[in-house]
């Protein structure tokens, strides 16, 4: 198929034009990212000043800010944005594949799987640190392949997934209930706070892990991007553009639970902010063509603010969790409503 | 006892739908109500602590002498609470069931325990509620804006309210109300120790004077529930049919969900959120009945009665001699039975 020269000119501008309001979008949301981990570094309970924060940062021995910046700042401010890295991503990909926004992690089971385990190891077994995280990703993991099965027959239907991991999710949110019964009540506060998800009391070493599974994991979705695109047209479009589909499902869904499953053992299940990324990221102007990258920012972005108005702007400090719950809460009534408005969902 | 006696005695005449007889329906409902007498027996025998008969007997007509006794004793409101909630529970369920026509309403799915409970902490906590009545006033004004939301909500667009759309919505609601009601309790240490009893349901520690004040409640629910058979049967022929049989679809669905929501508040303000004895007892007894609610809300009723108290024992025998909440044995069994309804139909519309 050839096109005349004006037209073909035309679609070019278009692409070009589309492509580098992309590339705006992606370098603002990475600007608010890098202004917001300023902030959380420069501007606590006391004011560091900037030179001061980068004298730290170079590893300098800076009297007064050390502790603050170094100790307590710097690790939480990583983990935010790690967390809402792999949320963001994890999540989206969750959306896209299933085309369904209500199909984000938090709902459908896996975010409950992962904060099982990790309740139970925490709590039964005591354990803490990277085992933690080894049974919170294999757990993760184990619901979604079991959401996964028992949804398949005669292969797997959307909506089929999405109602089975409903009640998976109920059957798991109980059990999660049932190992904090017999947390002693000292502990209850604690994982309750943990339960919303927090990043407080991040430390860096721990850190690696997470950063690694981001890098790995994340990897590997990205490079199924154009798949996941075309999986966006509906399942029979994607096979017909030569899309191996049963294949695919299974990258994604490996790739964006072990990225959320990593997340959870970290900083617990931070609400809604899988399920928030991918739609904010959606309705920003111009982001067209994968949703994967602003929705990862975009996590990343509700991680870090939410968490500094949880620590400075509220009447009491709360967890991250509970300020992205209470955020999410609205929008998601707000989302519903206008999915089932235009009929998008089945 | 009361309970599995309520809805019989409430029940209107039973007749079975022309050309469907069923003369079974009668047997069942003997085998049901026999069942469940042996589980009320189960449950005042079965705890932490082995008791002798003659103790047992001897609790049973008021004596609290020794500690055996007093076990008997304490375990009959528990009993009674077990057989009054699942019963309101198991009812509310299979009118709701009636009211969205779908398979997959169930107060706990559809976010009407958590709302219930989210207002319940919100007036503890910001409102000082302190008072029985307050308790059930503000849990069932909770309960019925949650569902009027969800359904609301669930109902937009095309197609109106489908098993997808409503059990997302309802999830959905769910998750948020869950995760306000620990935004306000969070920073209240004072109330955070009786959070527990607002997650998860239980019907341990029942007394009589517990009780009593949310009697007039449940009873009111189960009487509209129950008359509202007939209206449901009209509705389930679907809105147009039965709009054209003379019957106001509107103020007929209104009606039948205060019942039900009446049943659910009451319930959770006293036992905290039970999920699932909604969505498994009007399946297990559709079943035995047949699609006719004359017949289907009196057998959910005495259904779910017999199913709450049958997880509320087997909770005592599992974690002994600890004990295990009533509302995670349910959660247990009932989530593979939703799992189990979702894969067997294609999901469709009663």
């Amino acid at each position: 198929m050839t096109l005349p020269a004006p037209a073909l000119d035309a679609l070019i501008g278009n692409r070009r034009r589309r492509l580098s309001r992309r590339r705006l979008v992606i370098a603002l949301l990475l600007s608010i990212v890098a202004a917001l981990f300023a902030l959380t570094l420069v501007l606590g309970q006391s004011y560091t000043s900037p030179g001061d924060v980068i004298r730290v940062l170079l590893g300098e021995d800076v009297p007064g800010a050390g502790f603050t910046v170094g100790q307590l700042r710097l690790p939480r401010a990583v983990l935010s944005v790690l967390a809402g890295l792999s949320f963001g991503l994890g999540g989206a990909a969750f959306q896209i594949m299933l085309r369904n926004p209500l199909a984000s992690p938090d709902i459908i089971g896996i975010s409950s799987g992962a904060s099982a385990a990790a309740v139970f190891a925490i709590v039964v077994l005591s354990l803490d640190g990277p085992a933690v995280s080894v049974f919170a990703v294999a757990a993760g993991l184990g619901v979604a392949l079991l959401v996964y099965a028992l949804s398949s027959r005669n292969g797997v239907a959307g909506t089929r997934l999405i109602l089975v991991g409903i009640g998976v999710s109920a059957m798991l949110e109980s059990f999660i209930l049932y190992v904090l019964s017999g947390a002693p009540a000292w502990t209850l506060q604690e994982a309750l706070r943990w339960l919303t998800g927090s990043v407080n009391g991040a430390q860096l070493d721990q850190m690696l892990p997470l950063l690694v599974a981001l890098a790995g994991f994340g990897g590997l979705l990205l490079s199924r991007t154009r798949d996941l695109e075309a999986l966006r047209l509906g399942e029979d479009t994607a096979a017909a553009l030569g899309v191996r589909i049963a294949r695919t499902r299974i990258v994604v869904i490996v790739a964006a639970v072990g990225m959320i499953a990593f997340a959870t053992a970290m900083a617990g299940p931070i609400a809604f902010v899988a399920f928030l990324s991918g739609p904010i990221a959606a309705r920003l102007p111009g982001s067209n063509g994968s949703l994967l990258v602003p929705a990862a920012l975009t996590g990343a972005i509700l991680v870090l603010a939410g968490d500094y108005c949880g620590q400075f702007l509220l009447p009491s400090r709360y967890p991250v969790g509970v300020v992205t719950g209470a955020l999410g809460a609205p929008y998601l009534i707000f989302l519903i409503v206008r999915i089932n408005r235009s009929g998008g969902s089945p | 006892m009361s309970a599995a006696q309520a809805p019989r005695a409430a029940a209107p005449d039973p007749a079975p739908l022309p050309g469907r007889p069923n003369r079974l329906r009668p047997f069942w409902l003997a085998a049901l109500a026999a069942a469940l007498a042996a589980l009320c027996a189960l449950s005042v025998a079965i705890g932490t602590r082995e008791v002798a008969l003659a103790d047992m007997i001897a609790a049973l007509t008021g004596q609290v002498d020794t500690i055996g006794q007093a076990a008997v004793a304490a375990r009959i409101p528990r009993t009674l609470l077990a057989l009054l909630a699942g019963a309101a529970l198991g009812l509310a369920g299979a009118v709701m069931q009636g009211v969205t026509r779908n398979p997959l309403a169930d107060p706990g799915i559809l976010g009407v325990n958590m709302g219930a409970s989210l207002a319940v902490v919100v007036g503890v906590a910001w409102f000082h509620v302190t008072s029985a009545q307050a308790y059930i006033w503000t849990a069932i004004l909770g309960a019925g804006c949650a569902a009027t939301f969800v359904y609301a909500i669930g109902s937009l667009g095309r197609g109106g309210a489908t098993p997808l759309k409503l059990a997302l919505a309802g999830a959905a609601t769910s998750v948020a109300f869950s995760s306000m009601v620990i935004a306000v309790v969070l920073p209240r240490s004072d109330i955070a120790g009786g959070i527990r009893s607002w997650q998860i349901g239980g019907v341990g520690g029942a007394s009589f004077e517990r009780l009593s004040p949310v009697l007039p409640f449940l009873l009111a629910g189960f009487a509209i529930s129950l008359l509202s058979a007939r209206k449901l049967n009209a509705l389930a022929l679907g809105d147009e049919l039965a709009a054209g049989l003379g019957e106001r679809v509107a103020a007929a669905r209104a009606v039948a969900a205060l019942g039900a929501i009446l049943l659910c508040g009451a319930t959770t303000a006293i036992c905290g959120p039970i999920g699932f004895v909604g969505l498994v007892v009007p399946h297990l007894c559709r079943l035995l009945t047949g699609v006719d609610h004359r017949w289907l809300l009196p057998f959910s009723a005495l259904g779910g009665a017999g199913l709450l108290l049958a997880a509320d024992i087997a909770g005592r025998i599992v974690a002994r001699p600890a004990e295990l909440d009533v509302g995670i044995v349910t959660a247990f069994v009932g989530a593979p039975f939703f799992i189990w309804i979702v894969r067997r139909q294609r999901v469709r519309e009663l």
